[in-house]
């Protein structure tokens, strides 16, 4: 048997083999420029596929967790459901693909996912290096310290000699030493591999201070045994603006990323909310601006390649920004974070959306 | 004790209310999220399809793990069934809603990839090891070639490769079912480890077995059938034993990929703001559930050997 196949290949002049493998050549470039032409329309994938698949984290207080039925909840969630509701007309017609720290921009950029909203922080390596998109920044995050107030230090100056909880590989590592540098103090860092590492060891005092961003803080300060023995100091030593974000090179699709999130923060600066929503989209009234934003005029959502009620239908699914907030994080819940940065502008935040026009 | 049942609190919504009941565990959150640890995503209305499961798979296992079975004999032969049935009840078409595979997660979940790994990785396992003795070249060569190359790889790698990097090389719209892919390298990978674990077992069998079965004039695959591999299997069982408990641990690394497994629903509950800090409550139930499926499968693999001692101990 094996004679015949050596005799076969023989039989093969030289020709014929190059042009084989040439064949097989174009058969890959076919391939791949096929790839190539998939990639450059995520909206009619998502609208043929009639489900938008949003990558979030497999678990974060706050921003996206399961609940007892198997729905996901949560801030980032909101945000997916959003875009889901804008594109498709409902926010159910979403699937949640949960994701690790390690996997969430291979994911992306493997096209498992649409879009992401993980609580990401956009950096520059991120968007040239990993090839990102970056939507507006929906949660301006920074990084604080968690404390026990039996040691009696109020602000992060007086921290020099403390020993501190800190997560490897992270940037709020990089930060810490940055911080400590600049102000000419010397700590201990007790290295941990994950947050509930990180929680187990200060709660068992192998550290003084916990340090991490703030909103992660606070869910681990509620999730302490006694939270009141705790305090997180009034410092924020880094900028970590989150955000959702999509892969390089589709344009149109990035801009249905960015004006879903901008029409949230903006329908909250209108006063549009869950509720009302519904009633002010029946017929036009007074306010251009909110005309554009309702669809009862102009052509905004056509311009996006989407439903005139594309904001609509994304209010009405979430409600707006400071809606999702007030659900998810805000004093209502227990991790009782405040508006702070993430308050509108007007309200002496930094949320300032480009108007819709 | 006191805090595992004396002072804990078994109902509650949420930890406050717990803790406001009883210094002890909160088991409330296990109680809450007991369906969503069992059955993961999979859509309420549905679940009857995973516990019909649940029951066949129970019939198919009795008569095959226990020789005293009634009927034995035809449910053997039906038992062949059991994989398609079963597919067919949990991913649904041909009458039945389809569930998508991704809405798997919890027990289930564990089962369903621990049970295929299991129940595909021993034949393919004979059938390398097998190979690897193989006379005839291209077969050896593929085989040690397969079984070096997937242990020289960390599982972890492989599911990485199967979410991941697959998307990469294969053709636009061509998706390729993420649980199905991660079935075959789980598959794949106890394959190679079953392979050098039987292959243990058959360099223990005295070469005169070989010739006995030579010079009966038995052709090969049937002096292996009914000489070889029966000797061979019996020496390998707790290497076998060893083998289906890693991997069934090892199911646990699906969460890297997104899947959710008992681990990771409980993780993502933990991330419930109503239920964050009780890591120890959950995490020991998990626990639990593991070390009964394990222990439960080492016990039978001793039931197994104790009842196949010829007695070759001097």
């Amino acid at each position: 048997m094996f004679d015949s196949v050596l005799k076969l290949k023989t039989t093969y002049s030289k020709e014929v083999l190059g042009m084989r493998v040439t064949k097989f050549l174009v058969i890959i470039a076919v391939l791949f420029s096929f790839t190539v032409m998939a990639d450059a329309g995520t909206l009619e994938d998502v609208k043929t596929r009639g489900k938008l698949n949003c990558i979030v984290s497999s678990g974060l207080a706050g921003f996206a967790s399961p609940d007892e039925k198997g729905n996901w909840q949560g801030f980032d969630v909101d945000f997916c459901r959003a875009v889901a509701a804008a594109v498709l007309g409902s926010g159910d017609k979403v699937k949640f693909v949960p994701t690790t720290n390690k996997t969430r921009f291979t994911q992306l950029n493997a096209g498992e996912g649409d879009i992401l909203f993980r609580n990401t922080t956009e950096t520059l390596s991120r968007d040239a290096d990993l090839k990102l998109t970056f939507l507006p920044v929906n949660y301006y995050d920074g990084q604080g310290f968690l404390i026990r107030k039996s040691l009696g230090v109020t602000s992060a100056t007086q921290l020099a000699g403390a020993s501190v909880c800190i997560q490897t590989g992270t940037t709020t590592e990089l930060n810490l030493a940055d911080y400590f540098r600049a102000n000419k103090m010397k700590y201990e860092p007790v290295n941990t591999e994950t947050n509930e590492e990180s929680i187990v060891a200060y709660e068992s005092k192998r550290c003084d201070v916990y340090t991490t961003d703030a909103s992660a803080l606070a869910s681990t300060r509620a999730a302490l045994k006694k939270p009141s023995d705790h305090v997180i100091l009034p410092e924020i030593i880094s900028k970590e603006p989150l955000g959702g974000a999509v892969r390089h090179g589709d344009d149109r699709w990035a801009d249905i990323g960015k004006w879903v999130v901008n029409a949230l923060i903006i329908a909250e600066e209108m006063g549009i909310t869950q509720k009302n929503v519904k009633e002010l989209a029946k017929k036009s009234g007074n306010n251009p601006g909110m005309n554009r934003f309702l669809g009862t005029e102009g052509s905004m959502g056509e311009m996006l390649g989407l439903d005139k009620k594309w904001a609509v239908n994304a209010i009405s699914a979430v409600g707006n920004y400071g809606e999702i907030f007030e659900r998810h994080l805000g004093p209502k819940t227990p991790l009782a974070l405040e508006r702070g940065l993430n308050a509108s502008w007007k309200a002496g935040g930094i949320l300032y959306a480009a108007p819709i026009r | 004790m006191d805090w595992l049942f004396l002072d804990a609190a078994f109902t509650g919504g949420s930890r406050d209310e717990c803790s406001a009941k009883a210094g002890g565990a909160c088991w409330a959150v296990i109680g809450e999220r007991l369906n969503l640890f069992t059955y993961g995503f999979y859509p309420v209305a549905e679940r009857w399809r995973v516990n019909l499961s649940l029951v066949l798979l129970i019939f198919t296992l009795f008569p095959i793990l226990f020789e005293k079975a009634p009927y034995r004999k035809y449910a053997l032969h039906i038992a062949v069934a059991f994989p398609f049935v079963t597919a067919w009840l949990l991913v649904g078409g041909l009458g039945l809603t389809p569930v998508e595979t991704d809405q798997f997660g919890g027990f289930m979940l564990t089962l369903v990839i621990g049970i295929t790994g299991i129940g595909f990785s021993l034949p393919i396992g004979i059938l390398l090891a097998l190979g690897r003795q193989s006379k005839l070249p291209a077969i050896q060569i593929f085989s040690i070639g397969f079984i070096e190359f997937i242990r020289g790889v960390p599982l972890i790698t492989l599911l990485f490769v199967a979410s991941t990097m697959l998307n990469y090389f294969l053709p636009p719209g061509v998706t390729f079912d993420l649980l199905l892919r991660v079935l075959i390298m789980v598959t794949l990978f106890a394959s190679a480890y079953m392979a050098e674990v039987i292959r243990g077992g058959l360099q223990a069998i005295p070469k005169g077995q070989f010739e006995a079965a030579d010079s009966m004039g038995l052709r090969y695959w049937s002096a292996m059938r009914l000489i070889v591999l029966p000797q061979a299997m019996k020496i390998s069982i707790p290497g076998i034993v060893n083998t289906f408990i890693g991997l069934y641990k090892d199911t646990t690394l699906v969460i890297i990929i997104g899947l959710l497994d008992p681990l990771g629903i409980g993780r993502a509950s933990l991330a419930d703001t109503r239920w964050t800090g009780l890591s120890t409550e959950v995490y020991l139930f998990v626990a639990i559930f593991f070390f009964i499926s394990c222990f439960g499968m080492a016990r039978y693999s001793q039931h197994l050997e104790n009842k196949l001692e010829t007695d070759h101990k001097r």
